[in-house]
C-alpha cells in the first residue's frame, strides 16, 4: 500500500522535472543557439555561392560524380534510424527500459530526415529544376522515371518522413495536453491545437494505444525498406564493388549502428544538461551499450563476408577497389574507419564495467559516428575512382565549400534538435508514469 | 534472341527503324593523333577548359584517346584506345535517370535531353566506359572563339550531363537530304566530325541495317570486338583488334 502511495506522490515531480526544459531557459542556451545559427548562416552562404557559380565548387570531377553530399545523405538517413529502431523495436518487444529513451530518439529521426532531404538539393547540378523529380501533371505529359533507384529512394524517404512524423506525434498527444494545461501564453494555443481535444478518457487511451500498436510494426518495416533502398542506389549500379547483394542488409545494420551511437551521445548530453539522472540511469546506458555491441558484431560480420568474397575472387575490377582501401591511396581512412566502428567498440563494450560508464559510452558513440561517416565516404568514392578503364583512375577529397556546407548542415541539425527540446518533452511523460505504475504492480 | 515475347517485340521495334547507326574503330590504324578530339570540340560546341580545370579533371571530351603503356623499358609500346559513348543497345545509363533525360532513340542512338537533365549524375556513375561528361560550370569561350559556335548544336549550361551524340545534327541533315530525293541515306554520306577528320581513317561510320555498308562488312571481321562485351551492354561501337597481336 505504501508503495502505491509513493508512486502517486512521484507524479507531480515527474511533471515538474520533464516539463521544466519547456518552461525555463538559461543564457547558455541562447548562446548555444546563437553560435549554431552563425554556423548555419555560413553553410547557407556556401550553398548560395555554389548555386550561383556552379556545382564545380565541389571537388567532384569525372569519373567521381558522387561524393560528400551523397555520403552525408546516407549517413544522415542512418542517424534517422536511431529513433525508429529504438522506439519501434523496443516497443514491439515490450522492453520496459525503453521508456525514457524513445522520445529523444524519435526526435532525432525527424530532425535527421529533414537534414537528409537537404543533401539531395545540395547535390543536384541544376537544383532550380528539382521539381522534375516530382510526379505532377504537366503539359508535356512527362513523368519521372520509376525505374530509377533514385525515384524509389525519393518515394521511400517521403514515406518514412510522413510515417515517422505520425509515429512521433501519436505518443505526444497526451504530453501536449499536459503542456496545454500547465503552460500559459501563446504557446498554450499551439499546444491546444496539437493536443486535438485530449482529455484522457478511457476511450481516448484505448484508441491511442491501438493506434500506436498498429503503427509500430509498420514503421519498423518502413525503416528497414528505406535503408535497403538507399543501399539499392549503389548496388543497382554496374560500378565495381557497388554491385553486391549484401548492400541492402549491410546498409540497414550500418544505419542502426550509427543511429544507436548517436542516441548514446544525445542521451548523455540531455541527461547532463537537464539533470535527468533520475530518469536516464546507468541501466539505460548499459542496455544501449549491449545493443551497440550486437550491431558492431553484425556489421563486422557482414563487412568481412563482403571483403573476403572480393579478396578471394580476385576479379580485377573489384580487387582494384579493395587494394586501394587495404594499402592504396585510401588506406589511412580505411584503417582508421575499421578501428572506429569495429575495433574500438568491440574492445570497450565487451567489458561489463565499461558499459556502466556513461562518459565512456558517449565517447564510443562519438567515435562510431566519426567512423561511420568515413565509412559512407569510402563506400562511395573508391569504387567511383577506379572505373574499369584504368586510364580514368582518379582521387577525391571534399573542397572547402563542401566542408562548409557539411558543417553548416550539422549545425542545422543540432539547432533544430535544440529548438525541439524546448517545445517537446524529451522524455515521454505519460509513458514514464505508466512505467512507474507497472513497476509498482509487479 | 530472347524467348520473352515482349522483349522480342521490343527488339523488332528497334529493328524496324530504317537506320541503325554504327561506328567501327580500327585500332590498327589509330596513331593517337587526337585530331578527332579537336574536331569534336569544334563541331559540338564543347566547352573549353583551361590548364587548371583540366588538371582538376574537369576537361570535357566526348571522344578521348586513352593511352596505355605495354612492356618494360626499353621495350615499351604505347597503345591507343579511342573511347566515346558506345551508344549501347542496353545502356546502363538509361534506366537510372530519374527524369528520362537519358533515353534511346529508335535509330539506336543513346540521346541526352539537356533541357530535362537536372544533374543527379547517376548516369555518369553507371556508364562503364566513363563516356559521360558533366558541365561543372557554365561554359565560356574566349573571343573570338565564341564566334565559331556551331548553330546546329545546343550550348549546354552548367549542371547538365552531356556526351557523344554520333553528331546527331549531321545524321539529321543527311537524312533530310536523302528524304527530299526520296531515297535512303547512302553509305559514307553521313560522317561525324571525328570520322571526317581522322587522317588514318581509323574511324568508320554507317548504317548497320544496310548489309552492304562498310560498317556492316567490318563488323563481321574476325578482328572485331566490343569494349567490355561481358557486361552485356550491346554497344553500337565495334573495335577492330591490332594486326600485330
Amino acid at each position: 500500500m505504501t508503495d502505491r502511495q509513493t508512486v502517486w506522490e512521484e507524479m507531480p515531480k515527474i511533471n515538474r522535472d520533464l516539463l521544466s526544459p519547456l518552461q525555463t531557459t538559461t543564457w547558455t542556451y541562447y548562446l548555444w543557439v546563437g553560435v549554431l545559427s552563425c554556423f548555419v548562416a555560413a553553410g547557407a552562404g556556401a550553398w548560395t555561392y555554389q548555386i550561383q557559380t556552379g556545382i564545380g565548387q565541389t571537388d567532384l570531377h569525372h569519373p567521381i560524380f558522387w561524393g560528400s553530399y551523397i555520403a552525408s545523405f546516407v549517413y544522415w538517413i542512418g542517424v534517422s534510424h536511431s529513433g525508429t529502431f529504438i522506439s519501434g523495436v523496443l516497443r514491439l518487444t515490450n522492453a520496459e527500459w525503453r521508456r525514457p529513451v524513445t522520445r529523444m530518439a524519435e526526435l532525432m529521426t525527424v530532425v535527421a530526415l529533414l537534414v537528409t532531404a537537404l543533401f539531395v538539393f545540395y547535390h543536384l547540378g541544376r537544383v532550380w529544376r528539382f521539381y522534375y523529380l516530382i510526379p505532377y501533371p504537366n503539359q508535356r505529359e512527362l513523368w519521372p522515371n520509376f525505374r530509377s533507384p533514385l525515384m524509389w529512394d525519393a518515394t521511400a524517404i517521403f514515406t518514412y518522413a510522413t510515417a515517422s512524423t505520425i509515429y512521433i506525434y501519436l505518443p505526444l498527444i497526451p504530453d501536449f495536453a499536459l503542456a496545454r494545461d500547465r503552460i500559459q501564453g501563446w504557446r498554450k494555443t499551439v499546444y491546444r491545437w496539437l493536443a486535438i481535444g485530449w482529455h484522457g478518457s478511457q476511450a481516448q487511451w484505448r484508441t491511442l494505444e491501438m493506434a500506436i500498436r498498429i503503427i509500430t510494426p509498420l514503421i519498423v518495416m518502413v525503416m528497414i525498406s528505406v535503408h535497403s533502398i538507399v543501399g539499392f542506389d549503389f548496388s543497382m549500379a554496374l560500378v565495381p564493388a557497388w554491385h553486391s547483394t549484401i548492400f541492402a542488409p549491410y546498409f540497414v545494420v550500418g544505419a542502426v549502428h550509427s543511429g544507436l551511437a548517436m542516441v548514446m551521445i544525445g542521451l548523455y548530453v540531455l541527461r547532463k544538461v537537464y539533470h535527468l539522472q533520475n530518469y536516464v540511469r546507468t541501466e539505460h546506458f548499459e542496455k544501449l551499450g549491449k545493443l551497440l555491441l550486437v550491431t558492431t558484431l553484425l556489421l563486422a560480420y557482414m563487412y568481412f563476408a563482403e571483403q573476403l568474397t572480393i579478396w578471394y575472387g580476385k576479379v580485377p575490377d573489384h580487387i582494384a577497389v579493395q587494394n586501394s582501401l587495404l594499402y592504396g591511396s585510401y588506406a589511412v581512412p580505411f584503417w582508421f574507419m575499421v578501428s572506429c566502428i569495429y575495433v574500438i567498440p568491440l574492445v570497450t563494450l565487451v567489458w561489463p564495467r565499461f558499459r556502466q560508464w556513461p562518459v565512456g559510452l558517449m565517447m564510443v558513440g562519438l567515435i562510431i559516428n566519426l567512423g561511420m561517416y568515413i565509412e559512407r565516404m569510402l563506400i562511395i568514392v573508391p569504387p567511383l575512382a577506379h572505373p574499369r578503364l584504368s586510364f580514368q583512375w582518379d582521387e577525391y577529397f571534399p573542397s572547402m565549400i563542401e566542408l562548409a556546407i557539411l558543417v553548416g548542415t550539422l549545425a542545422l541539425a543540432l539547432l533544430l534538435y535544440s529548438l525541439a527540446v524546448k517545445f517537446v518533452p524529451v522524455i515521454s511523460i505519460w509513458e514514464e508514469k505508466l512505467g512507474k505504475k507497472h513497476a509498482q504492480e509487479h | 534472341m530472347s524467348q520473352d515475347p515482349q522483349a522480342t517485340e521490343e527488339y523488332s521495334k528497334k529493328a524496324a527503324s530504317p537506320y541503325k547507326w554504327e561506328m567501327v574503330v580500327d585500332l590498327d590504324r589509330c596513331s593517337g593523333c587526337e585530331a578527332c578530339v579537336v574536331a569534336c570540340h569544334a563541331e559540338n560546341n564543347i566547352r573549353i577548359s583551361g590548364e587548371e580545370e583540366a588538371a582538376e579533371g574537369r576537361a570535357i571530351n566526348w571522344i578521348r584517346i586513352e593511352r596505355y603503356w605495354e612492356g618494360d623499358y626499353p621495350n615499351v609500346k604505347a597503345k591507343f584506345l579511342p573511347v566515346m559513348c558506345q551508344h549501347c543497345d542496353d545502356a546502363p545509363c538509361e534506366p537510372v535517370c530519374p527524369v528520362y533525360a537519358s533515353y534511346h532513340t529508335p535509330e539506336g542512338l543513346n540521346a541526352q535531353v539537356y533541357n530535362r537533365c537536372i544533374g543527379v549524375r547517376y548516369c555518369g556513375n553507371n556508364c562503364p566506359y566513363v563516356a559521360r561528361q558533366f558541365n561543372w560550370f557554365d561554359p565560356h569561350w574566349d573571343e573570338p572563339l565564341a564566334e565559331q559556335l556551331n548553330p546546329d548544336v545546343t550550348v549546354r549550361s552548367g549542371g547538365v550531363m552531356e556526351k557523344c551524340t554520333f553528331c546527331v545534327q549531321r545524321i539529321r541533315s543527311g537524312k533530310e537530304a536523302a528524304h527530299k530525293e526520296g531515297r535512303r541515306v547512302r553509305d559514307g554520306e553521313i560522317t561525324p566530325a571525328c570520322v571526317q577528320s581522322c587522317p588514318t581513317s581509323a574511324l568508320i561510320f554507317g548504317d548497320r541495317n544496310d548489309p552492304d555498308s562498310r560498317v556492316s562488312h567490318l563488323k563481321k571481321s574476325r578482328r572485331g570486338f566490343h569494349l567490355m562485351e561481358s557486361l552485356g551492354t550491346h554497344p553500337a561501337v565495334t573495335y577492330l583488334r591490332r594486326l600485330s597481336e
